[in-house]
C-alpha cells in the first residue's frame, strides 16, 4: 500500500478537510484486534518448527503484528502446533483459561485438527477441539508457512466479521435470535 | 565388529565367564544372563580390563507372550577403548524384578523407567521407579502385545463440569484390520 493508493489517499483528504475520520466503533475494534494478535507460543511438535519458519525472516509474522509471547496472560491467540497428547490435554486447557478475552484458537496440523498420524494411538487427543473452541482449522503435515499465514489470515477475516458492538450481534459474532435482543 | 575383535572378545569372555551362554547374531556377540548374577556380571564386564565396557548405550524391554519368562531386558553395551559391542538380554517372569543396573551405570535410570513403563517390567533397587512418558495415572503397559494400539481411554473438556474428563473409547470409524493388534 503505498501513498498513491486511493485508500491512503481518500484517508488523506478526509483528515485534510475535516480534521477527522468516521469509522464505526466495531471497525475500529476489528482493527485494532487484527493488528495486533500476539499468539502465545505453544509448539508441541514438528509443526512449531513450521510455525518458527513463518515467524522469521522471510514470512514474517511481525508484519502482521503478530509477537510471539511466553504467557497465556498476554496473549490472543493460541496456535495449538503439533501433537495434543492425554498428558498434555489439561495443560492446554488451563493455559487457554488463562488467556484474556477475547481469544482465539488455531488448530495447525493434522495432528491438532483431527489426531492424524496418531489418530488410533493409545495416547493423543483426536483432535484439539475435543479439548478447546477452535477457530480456524489449517491442515497439513506439518503445513507450510505460506499455508499457516493463510490460516491467520482467515482468522483476520473472521475477526473482521464480528460485531461486538452493533446490536443483534453476540459477542462472538453470533447471530442472536430477535426475540433475544427485543 | 569384525570377526576379529569378535573372536578377541570371545576369547575373553569364555575365559572370564565360562558358563555364560554365548550365542552371534551377524556380527553381534549375545549373552544370556539370569537375574540374580546381573549386577555382578555387568559390574565384571565394566571393570575388567579386557572387556572395558564403559558405556550402556541402551537398554530396551521386550514382551514375548508365549514364553515362560515372557519379559526381557536387552542391554547394549560398547567399550570405545576396545571398540566392541556385546549385547546382553535377560529374561524375567511376570511380576519378578530385574536388579537394576543404575550402580553400574547411572544413565540406566530413565531407561529402566521407560522399560517400566512401556513394558511394565519391575527393577529392584531403582532411585525412582515411575512412569516416564505415559500420563501420570495411566492403565497399563502400551507396549505389551495384549494392550488394544487404540488405548482404553480418551479425554475430552466437558462443558458442565467445567473440566478434562476420561472416557471409555469410543472410535467413529474402527481402526483397519492391519493395525488393529489382537493376540
Amino acid at each position: 500500500m503505498g501513498l498513491n493508493d486511493p485508500f491512503v489517499q481518500g484517508v488523506a483528504q478526509e483528515v485534510g478537510e475535516r480534521g477527522f475520520l468516521l469509522t464505526s466503533v466495531d471497525t475500529l475494534a476489528n482493527w485494532a484486534r487484527t493488528s495486533s494478535m500476539w499468539p502465545m507460543t505453544f509448539g508441541l511438535a514438528c509443526c512449531a518448527v513450521e510455525m518458527m519458519q513463518a515467524g522469521a525472516s522471510r514470512y514474517d509474522l511481525d508484519r502482521f503484528g503478530i509477537v510471539f509471547r511466553g504467557s497465556p496472560r498476554q496473549s490472543d491467540v493460541m496456535i495449538v502446533a503439533g501433537t495434543l497428547t492425554n498428558k498434555m490435554a489439561p495443560a492446554l486447557r488451563k493455559l487457554y483459561e488463562q488467556m484474556p478475552e477475547p481469544r482465539w484458537v488455531v488448530s495447525m496440523g493434522s495432528c491438532a485438527n483431527g489426531g492424524g498420524y496418531y489418530h488410533y494411538g493409545y495416547s493423543t487427543v483426536r483432535g484439539c477441539d475435543r479439548i478447546v473452541p477452535v477457530d480456524v482449522y489449517i491442515p497439513g503435515c506439518p503445513p507450510t508457512a505460506e499455508a499457516f499465514l493463510y490460516g491467520i489470515l482467515q482468522l483476520h477475516k473472521k475477526i473482521h466479521r464480528t460485531h461486538t458492538f452493533d446490536g443483534g450481534w453476540g459477542a462472538n459474532g453470533v447471530r442472536l435470535p430477535k426475540k433475544l435482543v427485543g | 565388529m569384525t570377526p576379529e575383535t569378535l573372536d578377541t572378545l570371545e576369547a575373553a569372555l569364555s575365559q572370564r565367564l565360562p558358563d555364560l551362554p554365548r550365542e552371534r547374531s551377524g556380527d553381534a556377540l549375545i549373552v544370556r544372563v539370569a537375574t540374580d548374577a546381573l549386577v555382578a556380571t555387568m559390574t565384571l564386564l565394566r571393570d575388567d580390563p579386557e572387556l572395558n565396557f564403559h558405556q550402556m548405550i541402551d537398554l530396551a524391554g521386550v514382551h514375548y507372550p508365549e514364553r515362560d519368562k515372557p519379559l526381557e531386558v536387552v542391554y547394549q553395551l560398547l567399550s570405545v577403548y576396545k571398540n566392541h559391542r556385546l549385547r546382553v538380554k535377560c529374561a524375567v517372569a511376570e511380576g519378578e524384578a530385574v536388579p537394576s543396573v543404575t550402580p553400574v551405570w547411572s544413565c540406566a535410570d530413565w531407561y529402566e523407567r521407560e522399560a517400566y513403563d512401556l513394558v511394565g517390567i519391575l527393577f529392584s533397587g531403582h532411585p525412582d521407579l515411575r512412569r516416564i512418558l505415559n500420563d501420570y495415572d495411566f492403565d497399563g503397559h502400551p507396549l505389551r502385545k495384549d494392550f488394544p494400539v487404540t488405548g482404553r481411554i480418551e479425554v475430552r473438556y466437558d462443558e458442565t463440569l467445567g473440566r478434562i474428563v476420561r472416557e471409555p473409547i469410543s472410535l467413529e470409524r474402527e481402526n483397519r484390520e492391519p493395525y488393529r493388534h489382537t493376540l
